[in-house]
C-alpha cells in the first residue's frame, strides 16, 4: 500500500520519506524486500540491490513502480569493491542522490567451526561485513552531502549479540557489523548523518526456511516470550522508522527487532 | 568557469574549495589554512580531497594530505601532479 493524503491513509511528515534516494542491499527477497517495499510505500525511491536473482529484483521494481513508487534494480555484489563502487554511482547517476544505504543482503553458512571450510569463512566475512564496510564507503560521501537526511541501518542479528552455537562466522561477522556501525556513527555525527543497526531475531525467510521446521521450531519457539517467528515486515517497520526524520536524533543504537528473544 | 583569471586550474581549485568548504571564493587565497582559517573538519577535508582527486584525475595519498596545510599547498600539489 501506498500513503496518500487521504484522511484515512496519510502518513506523519516525521514518518514520510518524500524525496529520499534509498539502496537496499540484498533487496530482491525476504527482509530487504520487505525494507524496499516499505521505504518506497513511505515515499522514497529505491535502488534494489540483488547479486544473481535478476528477475525477482525486476518483478518489485514493477510492484513498486505500479503502486505509484520509483523503483530501479542495481546487481552487484557487495562483497566485490568495485562492483559495489560501479553501483553506487549508478544510483547518483539515475535517481541524482542517496541519502538512505540499508545493509541488508547477507549469507550465513552454518555449521560446527571445526568443521568449516576456509572459503566458507572468508565469503561469509566478505557478504555481511566487508560488504557493508564497501557500501558504506562509497556512500558516505553522498551521505554526507544529504546531511540530516543521511542514513546507514546496517541489519545485524540477535546471533551478534548473544553468539550461537554452529554459527561462529556468521555471528562474528553480524557482531562485527555492531562495532562499525558504532564508530561510523561518531565519524559522520558532525554531519548529522546517523548510523544505527538493527538486530532482528528468527524472521520467516529462505535463510530461515530449512531451520525452522518441525520440533526445532517448537523448541525455538519455547524460547521467544513473544512466542512467534517475525515477519520480514516487522523488521522493515524498524527500518524504515529509522530513516524518517522521525529518528533524527537516534543514532549509534542497536534497535532489536526479537520478540523478546534476547534483551 | 565564471571570469576571466589568466589562470584556469587555479580557479577551478578555488571553485571546488568554496563549494566544499562552504565559503566564499573571494575568501579563498593561497595562504588560508585549510584548518585554521576556512574552519574545514576532518570530514571536510576527506570529502575536499575526494572533489579534488575527481576533478583532476589525480590520487593524493594519505601522507599528502597531511602536508597539504594550505591552499596554496593543494594548488601547487596539483599543478605538478596534473594529468589533464
Ligand atoms: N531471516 C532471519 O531470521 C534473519 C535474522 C537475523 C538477521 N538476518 C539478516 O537479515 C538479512 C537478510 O536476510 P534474509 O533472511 O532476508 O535472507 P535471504 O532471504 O537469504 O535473502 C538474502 C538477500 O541478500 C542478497 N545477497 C546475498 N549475497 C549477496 C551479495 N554478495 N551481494 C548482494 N546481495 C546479496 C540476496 O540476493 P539474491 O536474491 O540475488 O541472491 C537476497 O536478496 C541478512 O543480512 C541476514 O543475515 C536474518
Amino acid at each position: 500500500m501506498r500513503y496518500t493524503s487521504g484522511a484515512v491513509t496519510a502518513l506523519p511528515p516525521s514518518l514520510s520519506l518524500t524525496d529520499r534516494v534509498a539502496l537496499v542491499t540484498g533487496a530482491s527477497r525476504g527482509i530487504g524486500r520487505a525494507i524496499a517495499t516499505t521505504l518506497a510505500a513511505r515515499g522514497a525511491s529505491v535502488a534494489v540491490n540483488y547479486t544473481s536473482s535478476e528477475a525477482a529484483a525486476a518483478s518489485l521494481c514493477d510492484e513498486i513502480i505500479a503502486a505509484g513508487g520509483k523503483a530501479i534494480a542495481v546487481g552487484f555484489d557487495v562483497a566485490d569493491e568495485d562492483a559495489v563502487a560501479a553501483g553506487i554511482k549508478r544510483v547518483i547517476d539515475e535517481l541524482g542522490a542517496l541519502h538512505i544505504l540499508v545493509n541488508n543482503a547477507g549469507i550465513s553458512i552454518d555449521g560446527l567451526l571445526m568443521r568449516a571450510k576456509r572459503e566458507d569463512l572468508r565469503r561469509t566475512l566478505a557478504v555481511n561485513l566487508e560488504g557493508a564496510v564497501y557500501c558504506s564507503k562509497a556512500a558516505a560521501r553522498h551521505l554526507l552531502k544529504a546531511k540530516d537526511a543521511g542514513r546507514i541501518i546496517n541489519v545485524s542479528s540477535v546471533v551478534g549479540e548473544t553468539g550461537n552455537g554452529g554459527q561462529s562466522m556468521y555471528a562474528a561477522s553480524k557482531a562485527g557489523l555492531l562495532g562499525l556501525t558504532k564508530s561510523l556513527a561518531q565519524e559522520l555525527a558532525g554531519r548529522r548523518v546517523t548510523v544505527n543497526a538493527v538486530s532482528p531475531g528468527f524472521i520467516e525467510t529462505d535463510m530461515t526456511d530449512a531451520a525452522l521446521q518441525g520440533d526445532a521450531r517448537e523448541q525455538l519457539l519455547a524460547k521467544i516470550p513473544l512466542r512467534r517467528i517475525g515477519a520480514a515486515t516487522e523488521v522493515a517497520e524498524a527500518v524504515a522508522w529509522l530513516a524518517s526524520p522521525a529518528a533524527a536524533y537516534v543514532t549509534g543504537h542497536v534497535l532489536r527487532v526479537n520478540g523478546g528473544l534476547a534483551m | 568557469m565564471s571570469d576571466a583569471t589568466s589562470d584556469p586550474i587555479l580557479d577551478t581549485i578555488k571553485e571546488i574549495i568554496a563549494e566544499q568548504l562552504d565559503v566564499q571564493k573571494e575568501d579563498v587565497s593561497a595562504e588560508k589554512s585549510f584548518t585554521d582559517d576556512l574552519q574545514a573538519d576532518s570530514l571536510a577535508i576527506v570529502e575536499l580531497v575526494l572533489a579534488l582527486e575527481e576533478k583532476f584525475h589525480i590520487k593524493i595519498p594519505d601522507d599528502k594530505v597531511d602536508s597539504i596545510k594550505t591552499v596554496g599547498d593543494a594548488v601547487q600539489y596539483i599543478k605538478q601532479n596534473n594529468a589533464g
